[in-house]
């Protein structure tokens, strides 16, 4: 019977089925940041259970970590107190970590595919909702809570049932300027935040494939926010090229039997999805969120949509209620909209090609004076590449402070916060209410379109730079 | 973790949809390394104003639905991040159960680990129990029968049955699948075996 990657990984992982369909299944790699795990080792503690693996799970502090020096520790008491629990914890039961000051440091789904923990085929997991930013190398991977997070660290499986096929095709051309970003913002706009909700979700077509593999991890990054826990892609050449050489990835023998395998993780030709849905590439604009939900999405050549023109009540309301906050007017210009921050980071957008090419569109220019913006590197190592391709400098001349790595104004649990009605440009993966800091406004862009907003101090159409 | 089997109170009533993790408990309370003490500074930024001063109109902070236990929200609940802070947050004000005509998986997931119920049921029944729930009257919960009553009529609703077993019985998952020990020893043989790649330092 003809598959899906999905079935096939799922079926790989099987240790037990019950009758009602729900199953044990393993997990091959674990992940773990000082926010979700203190109560999940403590859980351990007080039964008197060990890790069952330690090897398969790595830790790394990143949610807390202030973004400037931090030779000298952390100031925040709370934060702090987080990040000496995980030290404290993974010396006791014998977990890998990434401290703060090790230059492999940074946000944990960035140092996963970077190390080459994260594999094609695997079932990966974290205590948080972006985990499946590994989709991208074909691997199962999806956030958890903490009392899962003490289940994995306990017995090495999760208990899950199986969730329904998806298929996502984007097939044609983008056209210039729009990037991954666009591509899983036009997704989300096009679906919903709950569309995806009970799927898991297979990106496929010819633009997917066309994308590199760190441009599919920002794709399969905010599968979640269309309301799917995982979203994956078919590995292929590109994946094998990325994972060869990297520290954690297979040797000798064991890279040419991998690699064997890898070779089969591909959905059958004839295979059935529950649901496929179709995107031509070249219906994407440069795109940008105009309201408090991922899905609120317009091109940046277009208008703040009118409530008045809403037929559904209750959505009618919801649009309200987020112009209210995002302080903005129906029928008022995208690009008419002034901006006083930039966030360029994330794990959404925080890797080395994120940071290539807005650095390309930032050579030589100046951010606007009415703006203050922030690059913040994915990791310690990505911080360093950046810096011997000179990229820093390019920012720093420009106007932009270099920070230190980690998930910083992303959900700003550190010092790195919106003030209240501030409105940002951000690289990052979500507009909530509140999200970037109390009463803060988040426009979601691609890192062009935060160069754009940079350089002019409203949002712009990166086409025009 | 705590049995539920039935439950009565005065459900209160949020009209928003897509009420995120982060409307539920904001970041700054995150950096606590227990599972207690977060109820206070559930639904924060709508609770408290900018001063920390309680916000009067806010439903749960007006008697007598400051003692619900129940709470009923618009379509797509608990979307966002994967912080269990957030059934953390409802349980320790004492919401222990959620009734919407849909979640977001990961939340709906970590409701059971916590003993709180959360109900799908069809819109239009959101809206009658809404509506209802102005009447500052009780209803009821029985998760044996799979019943929401209120007044006199009663709706069913659906729930996984190994689910609604852990929660009823109070069972500790980790136990359940410790219990399956020899299995998963096997099962690390099997990928010994074929994908040793994977079992690291073996």
């Amino acid at each position: 019977m003809s598959k899906t990657l999905y079935d096939k990984i799922w079926e790989n992982h099987l240790v037990h089925q019950q009758d009602d369909g729900t199953c044990l299944i393993y997990v091959d790699r674990h992940l773990v940041h000082e926010v979700t795990s203190p109560q999940a080792f403590e859980g351990l503690r007080l039964q008197n259970r060990k890790v069952r693996r330690p090897e398969l799970t790595l830790a790394v502090p990143d949610h807390n970590v202030p973004t400037t020096d931090r030779s000298k520790g952390i100031d925040d008491e709370e934060s702090r107190i987080q990040v000496e629990t995980l030290r404290k914890n993974c010396k006791e039961f014998g977990v890998e970590l990434f401290d703060v000051n090790d230059k492999r440091q940074g946000i944990v789904h960035i140092i996963g595919p970077e190390q080459g923990f994260t594999q094609p085929g695997t079932v990966i997991v974290c205590g948080d909702s972006h985990t499946a930013t590994h989709g991208a190398f074909g691997s199962l991977a999806f956030g958890i809570g903490t009392s899962e997070v003490e289940h994995v660290l306990a017995t090495q499986t999760l208990i899950q049932k199986k969730s329904k096929n998806m298929r996502i095709n984007v097939n044609g051309d983008l056209s210039k300027g729009v990037t991954a970003k666009d591509v899983i913002l036009k997704i989300i706009g096009t679906i919903g935040t709950a569309g995806g909700t009970g799927y898991v979700v297979e990106f496929a077509g010819d633009v997917i494939q066309r994308l590199s593999v760190e441009e599919r991890m920002t794709v399969c990054n905010m599968t979640i926010e269309a309301g799917a826990r995982a979203g994956l892609i078919a590995p292929d050449e590109k994946t094998f090229e990325y994972l060869k050489g990297k520290t954690m990835s297979p040797k000798g023998e064991n890279w040419k039997n991998a690699l064997e395998f890898w070779k089969t993780l591909y959905s059958d030709k004839d295979c059935k999805f529950d649901k496929e849905i179709n995107i031509k590439g070249q219906d994407i604009e440069p795109l940008v969120t105009w309201g408090t939900s991922p899905q609120d999405v317009s091109p940046i050549t277009g208008v703040v949509p009118d409530p008045a023109n809403e037929k559904n009540e209750d959505r009618k309301m919801a649009m309200e209620r987020s112009l209210e906050y995002m302080g903005l007017k129906a029928n008022t210009k995208i690009s008419d909209i002034k901006i006083d921050k930039i966030f360029i980071g994330s794990c959404t957008n925080g890797r080395i090609e994120d940071l290539r090419l807005a650095a390309d569109l930032l050579k030589g220019k100046k951010i606007s004076s009415n703006v203050s913006a922030m690059v913040v590197p994915g990791s310690g190592l990505v911080k360093e590449q950046a810096e011997k391709e000179g990229i820093d400098k390019i920012f720093k001349d420009a106007g932009f402070e270099w920070r230190e790595p980690g998930c910083s104004m992303c959900l700003g649990m550190n010092p790195d916060q919106l003030k209240p009605k501030e409105r940002c440009a951000s690289t990052s993966n979500r507009n909530f209410e509140g999200r970037q800091g109390r009463g803060g406004r988040t426009h979601l862009v691609s890192p062009g379109m935060a160069i754009a907003a940079a350089i002019n101090g409203r949002l712009t159409d990166v086409r025009k730079i | 973790m705590e049995k539920f089997k039935k439950l009565k109170s005065i459900p209160s009533y949020l009209s928003l949809q897509n009420i995120d993790t982060d409307m539920i408990i904001p970041k700054q309370f995150l950096k606590t390394i227990k599972r207690t003490g977060l109820g206070k500074s559930l639904f924060y930024e709508m609770r408290y104003d900018e001063n920390g001063k309680i916000i009067e109109d806010f439903i749960l902070n007006k008697d007598p639905y400051d003692k619900s236990r129940i709470l009923i929200a618009g379509k797509n609940f608990g979307c966002g991040s994967s912080r269990e802070h957030a059934p953390w947050a409802l349980s320790d004000f004492g919401i222990k159960c959620v009734i919407s005509s849909s979640f977001a998986d990961i939340f709906y997931n970590n409701c059971f680990k916590n003993g709180i119920l959360p109900i799908k049921i069809d819109e239009q029944t959101v809206v009658e129990l809404s509506e209802y729930s102005k009447r500052k009257e009780e209803i009821e919960i029985d998760l044996e029968k799979q019943e929401v009553k209120y007044g006199n009529k009663i709706s069913e609703f659906e729930v996984d049955l190994f689910k609604k077993k852990c929660l009823i019985e109070g069972l500790d998952d980790i136990a359940l699948s410790l219990e399956k020990i020899s299995q998963i020893d096997n099962f690390e043989k099997k990928i010994k075996a074929n994908s040793p790649w994977l079992l690291k330092n073996d």
